[in-house]
């Protein structure tokens, strides 16, 4: 089976991933993507009847078991500073980041 | 006192220092000799080269906390004093897998893009352990965002080595977890389970691993991975420990909106209890494996290893004896798309939960000065990240991107909607089967070397064939320790049951215990505990 995901494929996916490689890394992932694309395959050819929806998740979670919606109340934290001290960069208590990027629409 | 205090579990030392025959401050003292004599360095991202004395240890550890342990320890055993009762676990060791946020600690998710990651709050899980009156020890290592099953993708080295063969990996990717428990540095770990994350290191360290059903444990404060297949467990040397500590971390939390709102039974009320006329499965589905050959890439329908399968027979033999009904033949035909599925709903869920790692609020920024926000989320990113996040994200874009997400992501919903009502057939109380439990083995293989599986993501994920089905199903699943391969390795079984059966699967786990507990290999140390190892 030739490659589904050709260089230029891939190159799509990683501009899209917000990631960088090099010419190493980009190799070894896109044989990886390819092998595991292989036995992903796999899903086409099971007979799925109908009837079968898609599952978000295994367990069904009936209203009986389901934690009731909680108020849409605000919550101060208690200690902000911690928070921002985590940031790699601020400035009057704001986060700082570089220019983000944009386009005048018409 | 000379008793070896590392040996010990949870509720025996939780008894002796309720008794105040022994204090909190001591069994933590044992605890710190232990890991100073069998851990060895730290995981670090600036590792250097690995020494041979590096190779002799067992690294569990990225974190010791021992100052926050031993204040924790002082406070237990002043509250004894003071006539108080500080909990269930009272003064009882545990580490945390380093996936679990503690407020002040660093909670790096085995990733240097968290490396410098401070958490501002405490994980539920971590918070009721403390409550019941455990000592946290430390945070211990993992494969990079839980992604692996050998610990060996971690960004800090050196990683996890199997306290029973030192060559070997411990699993993963709560490899830390079940090597600090069977290297006796505590009688308790936290972990968490995607794919059998909890259950197959536990397999390969030969310790008890649970992963509970699906919104049994809150998972506030939980480094996400998948959050549709996610959740948290305990490791613990025994039956009766892993029951104690679920009793503790499960349940409702008004923090965590998919934290079933059930209120959680007494694990322990019924664990020696008979098991006669239980229902055990079996199931062929369990007994053969996929190999993808790694020179190929073929994917080979191979006989499970026979030591496996054996104690596989063996454990459903010992059931029959204790008066349990065994049901041959159960279908369980869509355990092997298991990975499939897996391959494709855990990358698009991952890919979602790593976009929040961009540089800007906490985490890794690159010092590199960058021409605007987006080459400054690539060079972050690109640093921060190891290959197999990389690698899972890409996956998880390429597999949901609107041209081709009908054809695999939202198959693969469906495929799990087969996979889960493989499991509600055979549980189903008035169906065919009305099982209890299903016996399996835990794992394809054994522990397996350093570098013998790591770089072939596909062979990677397939040492989690027998586990993930229950995680797409959202039951749960415990794997226990049943001996030792030829090489000496653990050999495992592992108990599937129903949605929030856990007390059943406890004591048919403790019932095989019982059973075998006159056996030689019970009475065998980890290498990593031999003098001169």
């Amino acid at each position: 089976m030739s490659d589904l995901i050709t260089p230029e494929l891939f190159d799509h996916l990683v501009s899209l991933a917000a990631l960088e490689l090099d010419a190493d890394e980009a190799e070894y992932l896109r044989g990886q993507l390819n092998n595991q694309l292989k036995v992903i395959q796999e899903l086409r050819e099971i007979p799925i009847p109908e009837d079968v929806q898609p599952a978000a998740h295994g367990v069904p979670f009936p209203p009986q078991i389901s934690p009731k919606p909680r108020t849409d109340s605000w919550i101060p934290y208690q200690q902000p500073e911690e928070i921002l001290a985590q940031a790699p960069q601020v400035e009057d208590r704001y986060i700082v980041v570089p220019d983000i990027p944009h386009t005048e629409l018409e | 006192m000379t008793m070896d205090l590392c040996g010990f579990s949870a509720y025996e030392i939780s008894a002796l220092i309720h008794r105040r025959e022994i204090s909190a401050v001591e069994v933590l003292e044992a605890a710190l000799r232990r890991v100073e004599a069998v851990d060895g360095r730290p995981g670090s991202i600036e590792p250097g080269e690995l020494t041979l004395e590096d190779l002799q240890k067992v690294h569990a550890l990225i974190n010791l906390t021992a100052n926050r342990a031993r204040a924790r320890a002082e406070t237990v055993d002043q509250m004894l004093a003071a006539g108080e009762d500080p909990g269930p676990l009272a003064g009882v060791p545990f580490t945390v897998k380093d996936i679990f946020c503690v407020r002040g600690t660093p909670s790096t998710a085995g990733s240097r893009i968290l490396a410098n990651f401070c958490a501002p709050y405490t994980a539920t899980p971590v918070e009721r352990m403390e409550a019941a009156g455990a000592v946290m020890l430390g945070k211990v290592n993992m494969d990079e965002f839980a992604f692996g099953s050998s610990c060996e993708s971690s960004a800090f080295q050196p990683s996890p080595r199997n306290p029973w063969k030192l060559d070997r990996v411990p699993g993963g990717s709560s490899g830390g977890s079940t090597a600090s428990v069977a290297a006796g540095e505590a009688p308790l770990s936290l972990g968490t389970d995607t794919a059998g994350s909890i259950r197959q290191p536990a397999a390969f360290c030969g310790v008890v691993g649970v992963k509970p059903t699906y919104g049994r444990v809150s998972r506030y404060g939980l480094i996400a991975f998948a959050s549709s297949l996610d959740c948290p467990g305990p490791v613990a040397r025994n039956v009766t420990d892993a029951a104690l500590a679920l009793k503790m971390i499960a349940g409702p939390d008004p923090h965590d909106g998919s934290a079933a709102v059930l209120p959680v039974p007494d694990y322990l009320a019924a664990l020696e209890e008979s098991i006669r006329g239980m229902r055990i499965g079996l199931s062929p589905d369990y007994f053969r494996i996929t190999y993808p050959d790694p020179q190929t890439g073929e994917l080979l329908q191979l006989p499970l290893p026979a030591e496996i399968e054996q104690v596989v027979r063996q454990a459903a033999e010992i059931y029959a004896g204790l008066g349990a009904e065994i049901v041959e033949d159960v279908p369980m035909p869509n355990n092997r798309h298991g990975i499939p599925t897996y391959f494709v709903i855990s990358r698009v869920e991952a890919a979602s939960n790593l976009h929040r790692y961009d540089g800007v609020k906490y985490g890794y920024r690159t010092p590199v000065q960058t021409a605007d926000l987006g080459e400054m989320y690539r060079k972050s990113r690109a640093w921060g990240f190891g290959k197999e996040p990389k690698l899972r994200i890409l996956m998880g874009m390429y597999v949901s991107a609107a041209q081709y997400s009908q054809q695999y992501y939202e198959r693969a919903l469906r495929v799990r909607t087969l996979i889960r009502r493989d499991f509600e057939q055979v549980f189903d109380p008035d169906g065919k089967y009305r099982l209890d439990a299903l016996l399996t083995p835990t794992t394809p293989t054994t522990a397996f070397a350093f570098n013998a599986v790591y770089g072939n993501s596909v062979l990677m994920q397939y040492a989690d064939q027998l586990t993930v089905a229950a995680n797409h199903a959202g039951t749960p699943g415990i794997s226990l320790p049943a001996g030792l391969d030829r090489q000496g390795l653990p050999l495992a079984i592992q108990l599937l049951g129903a949605d929030f059966c856990e007390a059943k699967l406890f004591q048919i786990g403790r019932a095989y215990e019982m059973a075998t507990a006159g056996e030689d290999w019970r009475k065998a140390q980890p290498a990593a505990l031999q003098p001169n190892s």
